[in-house]
């Protein structure tokens, strides 16, 4: 300890003292995932599991199937449009819960962000060391719930999935890290005793006009005066690019095309992450 | 040489925070240097600026107007670069409550570089060091109040700051983990440490500081060793005087009758007297034959040695406290 001398002379360059702040910053947040590892699976696991449970065997069981009309197969081409609503909305909801929950606590109540950001790197590289494992997680959560997803149903009820895997292999990790970002955004913004207003209010809109339950293209049928006025109000949504994406990667169904998933995707990460960090830079220093 | 001059670690210069929407600034024109190795105290009562000014050093608070520089290195402009070279140990408790006490040391560790095999190494030195050891594998959720205080300082001098900040250590410590501290900051000054520590509590500035810089309004009203500034008083003795009648008129009285009076003030119940030279020729039983002869009833009587609250007292007029 005491052989090196204490200097005030910074002994590392901004980049090399940077790149390993933020190896260090997400080797912990990893550790934390594996300490807790059983209570993430539970928590990723629990609301598609009882989405599913509920939709796709309950409902079906008791003959009140959502597509029952069409028998069977009416039934199956509703567990076809599920399966891929919930691999999206698990996606979002571990960016919520492992962004916008943790930051909005360390902000607002443990105070660990204090000493977070007197790392030895830029303000920004800390909110994006959480974005990025947040997104890793995202990306682990996806591959938990998709098995589930796709086996729990009621007998005669299957869904029809085809794995485009380019798709799957791009899609989710842009699709991680446009709602860690929405996470980051969220995080900065509410106070840990609004956490209740921003689920109400944020959260629970997405979810339901999100595409997790109907394809985005038959919102076309939802008209005033010949206006398809929900497909139009739910393309602000970043959900349902996700849904429908997933839906273009897992099955063969129609869905919104890729040439518009893609890049709004990747407009939305740009978005929410300049916003986020713009908030982020904001609550760090006064 | 990237240290000032004079050695000088911190420096400052014409240092400025107005908050957005506050009538009056935070830290107002601060000039300071700190010396290499020196423990250096911010004295002052609450809302004086200490905080802010800390907050200025350590790149969390962006100054109005001025600068600073630690070892050489702009501190607004080269934020980045600086958070290398130093450390804080907050108000708060800012542990990382996910996990253990020795991975808050590790962790520490790996952000500012340190290869992993040296970062636990470290980390268990550290845990010997200050005493931690046995709770080492135990959540920092198990620490006492005083053990959390001594991970967070141990953490802070992980990396070998050039400059080690403590905003108020030891606030909300009792009795005991306060002294635990002081004898830890000992160590750390032993060791070369250059510290600069926020305080309210003047005899922590007394006991501990080589040099106090007295804040109040966002300003330095002096500085200088804790003797210099308790000499530069010119009063060595407070007298503490309660008793029946009007206050000011005793004061008056004793201020006439006493030799050696500097200042007098007035303390809701009583009056205080500082004293020149009152350690000597019966202080107490002049004291109360002046006040006895002039009619007044006294009800408690008290002597002390001058303070640094006496300097401030008489800088300000006002108590530390208020």
């Amino acid at each position: 300890m005491s052989s090196a001398a204490i200097t005030a002379r910074p002994t590392r360059s901004v980049f090399a003292a940077s790149r390993s702040a933020l190896g260090a910053l997400v080797k912990r947040d990893l550790l934390v995932l594996r300490k807790h590892a059983g209570e993430f699976a539970a928590r990723t696991i629990m609301q598609p599991l009882l989405l599913v449970f509920v939709f796709l065997y309950v409902f079906p069981s008791i003959g009140q199937g959502v597509g029952g009309g069409g028998g069977k197969a009416g039934e199956s081409d509703f567990a076809t449009v599920l399966v891929p609503g919930v691999v999206a909305i698990t996606i979002m909801f571990q960016g919520i819960q492992s962004v916008a929950i943790q930051l909005s606590q360390e902000f607002g109540y443990t105070r660990e962000i204090e000493d977070r950001v007197q790392a030895p790197c830029p303000l920004w590289l800390v909110a994006v060391a959480r974005v990025l494992s947040g997104a890793a997680q995202g990306m682990i959560s996806a591959i938990l719930v998709f098995p589930i997803a796709a086996v729990v149903h009621a007998p005669g009820v299957e869904a029809h999935l085809s794995v485009h895997w380019w798709v799957v292999v791009t899609l989710i990790p842009l699709a991680c890290l446009a709602m860690t970002s929405l996470g980051l955004v969220l995080g900065t913004t509410f106070e840990p005793r609004n956490i209740g207003l921003m689920f109400g209010f944020v959260v629970l809109p997405l979810v339901f006009l999100g595409g997790t339950y109907y394809q985005w293209t038959k919102l076309s049928a939802i008209q005033v005066g010949g206006f398809p006025w929900l497909q139009t109000l739910v393309l602000v949504n970043p959900l349902i690019y996700i849904a429908e994406g997933m839906r273009a990667g897992l099955t063969e169904a129609s869905h919104m095309h890729l040439y518009v998933v893609y890049p709004v995707l990747i407009g939305f990460c740009v978005l929410f992450l300049s916003l986020g960090l713009r908030n982020f830079r904001r609550r760090v220093l006064s | 040489m990237v240290v000032g001059e004079l050695g000088e670690v911190i420096r400052t210069a014409g240092l400025t925070k107005v908050y957005p929407k506050a009538d009056a600034p935070a830290v107002d024109g601060l000039d300071l240097g700190v010396r290499q190795g020196e423990l250096f105290g911010l004295l002052g009562p609450n809302g004086a600026g200490k905080t802010t000014t800390v907050g200025m050093l350590t790149t969390r608070v962006v100054p109005t107007a001025g600068a600073a520089w630690i070892g050489g290195i702009d501190v607004v402009a080269r934020p980045t670069l600086v958070k290398q070279v130093i450390a804080v140990v907050s108000q708060q408790n800012t542990l990382d409550r996910s996990l253990t006490v020795r991975e808050n040391l590790y962790f520490h560790g790996l952000l500012f570089g340190v290869p992993a095999r040296q970062a636990r190494r470290t980390a268990d030195e550290l845990l010997e060091r200050f005493h931690l050891a046995k709770w080492a594998d135990a959540s920092v959720f198990a620490l006492s109040g005083g053990m959390a205080q001594r991970l967070m300082v141990a953490r802070a001098i992980y990396h070998r700051p050039a400059v080690l900040f403590l905003d108020e250590p030891t606030a909300g410590l009792d009795p005991q983990s306060r002294l635990a501290l002081w004898e830890i900051l000992g160590e750390l000054i032993a060791d070369g440490q250059t510290i600069l520590l926020t305080t309210h509590n003047m005899e922590e500035a007394d006991q501990l500081c080589d040099r106090v810089a007295i804040l109040d309004h966002g300003r330095v009203l002096a500085l200088d060793t804790p003797a210099a500034l308790k000499q530069g008083v010119g009063a060595d003795t407070v007298v503490s005087v309660q008793a029946d009648g009007d206050p000011a008129a005793l004061a008056e009285l004793l201020t006439r009758e006493i030799t050696g009076v500097t200042q007098s003030r007035l303390t809701g119940a009583g009056v205080e007297l500082q004293v020149k030279g009152g350690g000597a020729n019966r202080l107490l039983p002049r004291v109360l034959s002046a006040a006895e002869a002039g009619g007044f009833a006294v009800a408690d009587l008290s002597v002390a040695e001058a303070t640094l609250e006496t300097v401030f007292i008489s800088l300000t007029g006002k108590e530390l406290r208020d």
